[in-house]
Parts: structure tokens; sequence; C-alpha cells
């Protein structure tokens, strides 16, 4: 097999602040002890794999496959898609994306979401499914409601889709939410606050996409996802062949 | 100016929130019957060779209360110490589990294999231990761990070795409680 090298180490400026007082539950759940550095090896450089035999034809598809088909969701119908890639630009094929979302209204199919706003019968909230050879993926869904949460006075998320990516390495694992071009609530939300680098949050907000929108069917969002990438060096490691 | 490198900053994280089970374990979560088939069920099918481990534990909090919402996935290598996919890897270890905290006593359980010791690429091998990444409500970047065992050798392992305080190393060594039974509690803080 070949090396490809070392993980890029994790820049965490370019991450969310893991404590941050405005979004309360982070003080008492974010590390106070300094992280332990490491070079990956083969427990970070490795990762599970997931065959297309287990997918089911509707996974992707949010509008229909709480219902298996039977009868659509409520809301205003999208196409979400994009690629993932690496920090070298590398498309990531074959690799296990999966998201979940709250309905129209707002609220998610989960006992503990008590909002006022009803379950849509037909909407379940989640679904997966694989990149293709190129690192594309797409979601057909409906976009979420905006919800409000108990933190602050009166604080509200503004529309998004949880987004969980796995890469070929379990160091490359991530989790994160797309936010919607022309959110008003973005700026207003502690969540998307904790991450202090402005062009980094902008890399969350997924921009209309008319190009890939279907007349008279659904409008398009493109959200390319990012993972990190390997330190692939002529140097240290043999080519591949040699 | 100069010019510009070709390379692009990773996506940052979010946290995965409350509902982080509805996405990635709907059966757990109340909507069973979503997925023919779910992600990381169990790390191990029948058949896998070595030994059958059971490890218990609690993800706390810096007020000491168990987290009843933490979702964990775990990843090792088999018996031999090889990861699924390398050559040789045994078949029946999948190596990936998913696995929460439960929603009444806040307590996991991973069943799976011990796995063995791992070569590194400079020499020394890891210990043997299974590697952890933990997602909740108020966790901003996923958190990632290992658990080492107490009844292994872990004097050369390449990791535990870099950490200068004993108390910080004991925090990832697994407690033995029975046979086969494993103890590791996960302390957000301190
Ligand atoms: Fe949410």
């Amino acid at each position: 097999m070949t090396d490809l090298g070392p993980l890029i180490p994790r820049d965490r400026e370019m991450h969310p602040e893991p404590y941050w007082p405005d979004y309360k539950t982070s003080v008492a759940r974010s590390p106070h002890q300094p992280l332990l550095s490491l070079e990956s090896g083969p427990s970070e450089e490795t990762g599970p794999t997931f065959g297309h035999s287990r997918f089911g034809a509707l996974d992707n598809n949010l509008i229909l496959n709480w219902t298996k088909g039977a009868a659509p969701a409520v809301g205003e119908r999208i196409l979400m898609h994009g690629r993932v890639l690496d920090e070298n630009n590398r498309p990531v094929p074959n690799t296990l994306v999966e998201i979940w979302q709250a309905n129209a209204g707002g609220r998610y199919r989960h006992k503990k979401d008590t909002y006022l706003a009803p379950l849509d019968p037909n909407f379940g909230g989640c679904g997966r499914t694989l990149t293709d050879e190129n690192g594309y993926y797409q979601f057909l869904t409906i976009r979420p409601g905006a919800y409000p949460w108990p933190n602050r006075g009166n604080d509200w998320r503004p529309m998004h889709i949880h987004v969980s990516v796995f890469g070929h390495s379990f160091g490359q694992r991530l989790i994160t939410q797309m936010y919607f071009e022309g959110d008003p609530l973005i700026p207003l939300c502690p969540i998307a606050a904790t991450i202090r680098n402005r062009s980094q949050l902008d890399r969350l907000v997924a921009p209309l996409d008319m190009a890939r929108s279907r007349r008279l069917d659904f409008l398009a969002y493109k959200f390319d996802i990012v993972l990190r990438g390997r330190r692939q060096t002529m140097f240290e490691n043999k080519l591949e062949g040699m | 100016m100069v010019q510009p490198l070709s390379h692009q900053p990773e996506t940052p994280s979010q946290t995965a929130g409350p509902y982080v089970h509805i996405g990635l374990m709907p059966t757990y979560a109340g909507n069973p019957g979503y997925y023919d088939e779910e992600i990381g069920v169990s790390p191990v099918a029948e058949g896998a060779q070595g030994q059958v481990i059971e490890i218990v534990g609690s993800v706390y909090d810096g007020t000491g209360w168990a987290l009843r919402d933490a979702l964990i996935e775990s990843w090792q290598a088999d018996s031999a110490g090889l990861f699924p996919g390398q050559d040789g890897a045994d078949p029946a270890v999948s190596g990936h589990c998913r696995f929460a905290a439960d929603a009444v006593t806040g307590e996991f359980t991973l069943r799976t294999v011990k796995p063995g010791p791992v070569p590194s690429r400079y020499g020394r091998a890891f210990a043997p231990h299974i590697s952890l990444w933990i997602v909740a409500r108020g966790i901003n970047i996923g958190l990632q761990t290992r658990i080492y065992f107490e009844d292994e050798d872990n004097e050369g392992d390449p990791l535990l070795s870099r950490i200068e305080q004993r108390p910080r190393v004991n925090t990832l060594i697994a407690k033995k409680i029975g046979d086969g039974r494993y103890r590791f509690d996960i302390r957000l803080q301190g």
C-alpha cells in the first residue's frame, strides 16, 4: 500500500472556539486541558468504508424516504449538492455523507423536540449517500425552517442542514452545518459565531445555484466540503511503483 | 504579492447538536425502519478472531454530570493489529461502531474484540487501543481520544510516552472490572 504520508495537522484557527459562553452548553463541555498533539498514525490514516449494496434508492431523497415514496414532504423543494474534496483539492470519492434536519416548520422528528410547529407526517428528516468517483453528492430535500432554542433570551437557529462526512481516514471525520445564502439569522446565531474566522463561516453558507435548479420543480444550493489532506511528499515516501 | 498556495483550508466544524441521533442512529432515536442497514451497528461480525471484550463508561461534563446525549464512534484494528482494508485483515472485523450514552443512565457500552498492537511509521508499535470520536450538543468540534487497556504493555506506546503527567496517561487507560470487561470514563474537563 502506498504511504500517502501523515494527515496535515488540523488548523484549529479554522474551526470554532470550543469554549464560547454565548453558546451556554459549550461552557461545561469544552475541554479544559490542552489537547495532545501527535503525528497521525494508522489509527487516524485508515477509516471505515461502506459498500454501495447497503444503500436504498431513496436514501438521499428526504422528500420521499420517510414514506418510502408514498407521499411527498411539505416545504420548498431543494437540491443540495456539491463535492467532497481534501485540502490538496483532490476529490474524495465513495465516501459517506449523512444529513439530518428540521422540517419546513422548524421541527425535528425527535422526542426531545417540543417546538410548537407540527411534525410533517411525510417527513423524517435524515438521508445519506456516497460520493461518486469525482467526489460529487446530492440530496433532494425541503428547505428546513428556522427554529427557536433555549439559550439566551431569544435565540433562533438560522435555517440549516446538519452534515456528517467520513473521508477515507478516521482523522478526517467531520460534522458541520450548511446554512443558506441570504438568511438574516446567521449573524445573530451564537452557534455560527463560534467560528470567529469570518471567511471560514462564509464557507458554510450555500449559494443559490440557479444553473442546477429545475424549472417548475426545485431550487438548488451548492455546498462543497473540504476534509483534511495528506502531506504526500516524494522525499520521505517511495512513489508508487518504486 | 506571492503566488497563491493551491492548498485550501478544511471546512469548519459545527456542533452535532441535540438531535444528532435522528441523523446517525435513527433506530436509537425512535425512528426505526428508515434504512435497511444502519451504519456502525457492530465493529465485529460472527467469527471475529480474538478476545471478546465489553467496555462500559460515561462521558462527564465539567459539573460531573454524565451526558445523556453524547454520540460516540469507535475505530480499531483487528486482533492482529491490522485495519480493515489492509492485506490479511480479519474479514469479520469492520472496526467501526456507533454507540450512544443511555438516555436514562448516561452509560455507554461497546462490545468488540480486543485489537492487537499497531505498527507505527517510525518503528515502535502502538499498544492495543481503540480510537474514539465524541460529538454532542455543546461540543463545537468532535473530540478524539483513545482507549488503552490496563492489562496490556503500554510502556513503549508512542502516544502515551509523550505525555509528561502520569495522571493524564491514566485517563486514557481502561480499568479492568471483570473477565473481558473494562470501564473507561471520559471527562471533558479535568
Ligand atoms: Fe439543528
